[in-house]
C-alpha cells in the first residue's frame, strides 16, 4: 500500500463502511447504555445515519460540520447525552473494527476521528 | 452535454454538478440530508434513461430494478428523465373491472381485479384502489403475474375503515374502479437461489406474502422458505388449505399457522407469529426477510431480525399503516 493512501482508502473505503455499518449498528442497538438513543427511529433510515457517521469517522468523505454535529445532536443532549455515551459509541465502534479484523494502529486513527468531535456532539 | 427532464421542464447539468444539484439550484424540492450517498433521503426515480450504477450504491436490489438512484452521488452522462418517488403523476390511473369478491374469513375479502391495461408488477408490491378519485388506499398483491391472470387483493375489514368498509358492503362484481401502481420493495428477486427466506405475516399481511412464496417457487428457489402467518384465533387464519397443498408439492416449503390467543389445536404453533418464528429460527445471519402487516409487528420483528443477524438490506417490510389523513 503507497504511502499517501489514507486512512479511509486503508480500511477499504466505502466497502468498508457497508461492511461495518450493520455490525456496528447491532452492537449499539444492544448496548443498554445507549440503545434508548437508537430505538424510537425508523432502523432503514437510522442505518443510512450510521453509514453517514461511519464514513466520518473512516475519515472518508463527508460535509458535515462542528455545527451540523452540534445541530444534530441537540435534541440528545436535551435527553441527557453526555460523555459515558460518547465513550461506549467508540468502544462499539474499535469493537466493530476489531472483528472485521483491523490493525489496532488504525483502529486507533478512527477512535481518535471520533474523539474530535465530542466537544460538538455533546454541545461544548 | 446532458439534460435532465424533470415533470415538464428540461434542466441542462452542469459540469460536476449532481442531478440534487442540478434540480435543487432551479427549485424543485428534492430533499436531501448528508448529500453523500448515505442518508437515502434524496431517493429518485429515472422514468427514462438508466442511472449510472454508482447512484445506486446501497439501494436495494429491488429499488434498482426500478431504476431507483440517490440525486446527490448522480452525475450521469446521458439524459435523464426523473420524478421524486411519491410523485404520483408518474403513474396513470388504470380503470378495472371487479372480478369476483369472496370472503377468505369473516374479515377478509378476496377481491380479483381485471385491468383495462396491462399492469407490470411483482407479487407482493402493492396497488392503490380508490373509492373515488380522493379516496385511495394501499393493497398488496397476492397474485403473481405469470400465474393468476388478475389482481389479487386480501382486504381486511376495519370498524369504520372507509375503503375496507366499502369494499365488504357495496363493491359488487361488475364494477369498475380505479388503481394506480404498482409499487413497494417487498418482492422477491432471483439470484440468490439458495439463501433461506423467512417470511412473516399477520391477518392479511398474508396478501403479499402469498404471491411472493408462490413467485419464489415458481422461480425455482432451492432454499428453505419459512411461512409465519399469524392471527389471535382460528377464524383469522385463511388459505390454510392451498397453504398445506404447497407443503406437499415443494420439500423446501415449510408453513407454520400461529394463534396467539388461548385456543391452540394441534398443528399449530401456539404464541405470535413473529415470536414462534425467531424461536424456530435463532440465528437469522444470512436469511432473507419479509415482514408484512400490523406495524407494530413490523417494527418489532425487523428489530429482532436484525439482532438476530440478518443483513439490513436483507429484510423487506410492508407496514400496514392505517393512514389517519382523509
Ligand atoms: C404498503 C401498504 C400495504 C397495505 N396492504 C394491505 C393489504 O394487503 N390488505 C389490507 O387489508 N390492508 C392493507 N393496507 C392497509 C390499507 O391501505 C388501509 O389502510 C386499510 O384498509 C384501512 O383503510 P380504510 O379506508 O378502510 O380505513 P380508514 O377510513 O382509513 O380508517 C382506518 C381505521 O382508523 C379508524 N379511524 C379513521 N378515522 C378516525 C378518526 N378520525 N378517529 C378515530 N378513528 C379513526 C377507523 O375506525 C378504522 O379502524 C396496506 C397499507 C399499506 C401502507
Ligand atoms: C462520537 C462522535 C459522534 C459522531 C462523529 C456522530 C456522528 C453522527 C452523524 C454523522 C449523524 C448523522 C446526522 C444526519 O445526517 O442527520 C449522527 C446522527 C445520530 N447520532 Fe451521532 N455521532 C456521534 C456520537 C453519538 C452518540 C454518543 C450518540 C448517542 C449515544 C449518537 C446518537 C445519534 C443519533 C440517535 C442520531 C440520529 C439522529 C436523528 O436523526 O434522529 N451519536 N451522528
Ligand atoms: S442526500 Fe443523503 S443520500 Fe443523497
Amino acid at each position: 500500500m503507497s504511502q499517501q493512501a489514507s486512512l479511509y482508502e486503508q480500511l477499504g473505503g466505502e466497502a468498508a463502511v457497508n461492511a461495518a455499518v450493520d455490525i456496528f449498528y447491532r452492537k449499539v442497538l444492544s448496548d443498554g447504555r445507549i440503545s434508548a438513543f437508537f430505538e424510537d427511529v425508523d432502523m432503514e433510515k437510522q442505518a443510512a445515519k450510521q453509514k453517514a457517521f461511519l464514513t466520518m469517522a473512516f475519515g472518508g468523505p463527508h460535509n458535515y460540520s462542528g455545527l451540523d454535529m452540534r445541530t444534530g445532536h441537540a435534541h440528545l443532549v436535551e435527553r441527557g447525552l453526555n460523555d459515558s455515551h460518547v465513550d461506549a459509541v467508540i468502544e462499539n465502534l474499535a469493537a466493530t473494527l476489531r472483528e472485521l479484523g483491523v490493525d489496532d494502529a488504525l483502529i486507533n486513527q478512527v477512535a481518535a476521528i471520533a474523539e474530535s468531535t465530542r466537544d460538538d456532539v455533546l454541545g461544548r | 452535454m446532458v439534460t435532465i427532464h424533470y415533470a415538464k421542464d428540461n434542466f441542462e447539468l452542469g459540469e460536476d454538478q449532481s442531478v440534487l444539484d442540478c434540480l435543487t439550484d432551479r427549485g424543485v424540492p428534492v430533499p436531501f440530508s448528508c448529500r453523500s450517498g448515505a442518508c437515502q433521503t434524496c431517493l429518485m426515480r429515472a422514468t427514462g434513461g438508466k442511472p449510472p450504477e454508482a447512484s445506486q450504491q446501497g439501494l436495494k436490489d429491488s429499488l434498482k430494478l426500478q431504476n431507483y438512484f440517490l440525486a446527490c452521488v448522480c452525475h450521469p452522462t446521458e439524459d435523464l428523465e426523473v420524478a421524486l418517488p411519491d410523485d404520483d403523476d408518474i403513474q396513470a390511473a388504470i380503470p378495472a373491472t371487479v372480478k369476483s369478491l369472496t370472503l377468505l374469513n369473516p374479515e377478509i375479502m378476496h377481491v380479483a381485479l381485471e385491468c383495462h391495461a396491462p399492469i407490470e408488477y411483482r407479487a407482493g408490491q402493492f396497488i392503490n384502489l380508490f373509492q373515488d378519485p380522493t379516496l385511495g388506499r394501499s393493497y398488496s398483491l397476492a397474485s403473481v403475474p405469470y400465474e393468476d391472470d388478475h389482481l389479487h387483493l386480501h382486504v381486511r375489514r376495519l370498524p369504520q375503515g372507509r375503503v375496507s368498509g366499502w369494499i365488504h358492503e357495496e363493491l359488487r362484481p361488475g364494477q369498475t374502479v380505479e388503481v394506480r401502481g404498482p409499487a413497494g420493495d417487498c418482492f422477491y428477486t432471483s439470484g440468490n437461489n439458495e439463501q433461506g427466506l423467512v417470511l412473516i405475516g399477520t391477518g392479511s399481511g398474508l396478501a403479499p406474502l402469498y404471491g411472493i412464496v408462490r413467485d419464489a417457487l415458481g422461480q425455482g428457489h432451492t432454499g428453505p422458505i419459512h411461512l409465519f402467518h399469524g392471527s389471535r384465533d382460528l377464524d383469522g387464519l385463511y388459505l390454510t388449505g392451498e397453504l398445506h397443498d404447497l407443503v406437499r408439492q415443494y420439500t423446501n416449503f415449510n408453513y407454520v399457522p400461529c394463534l396467539s390467543g388461548g385456543d391452540v389445536p394441534h398443528g399449530f404453533a401456539s404464541g405470535r407469529a413473529h415470536d414462534v418464528a425467531f424461536q424456530q429460527i435463532p440465528d437469522l445471519k444470512n436469511w432473507r426477510l419479509f415482514l408484512c402487516g400490523h406495524p407494530e409487528m413490523v417494527k418489532a420483528a425487523r428489530m429482532k431480525a436484525f439482532l438476530a443477524g440478518a443483513s439490513m438490506k436483507d429484510i423487506y417490510a410492508d407496514a400496514f399503516n392505517v393512514s389517519q389523513s382523509s
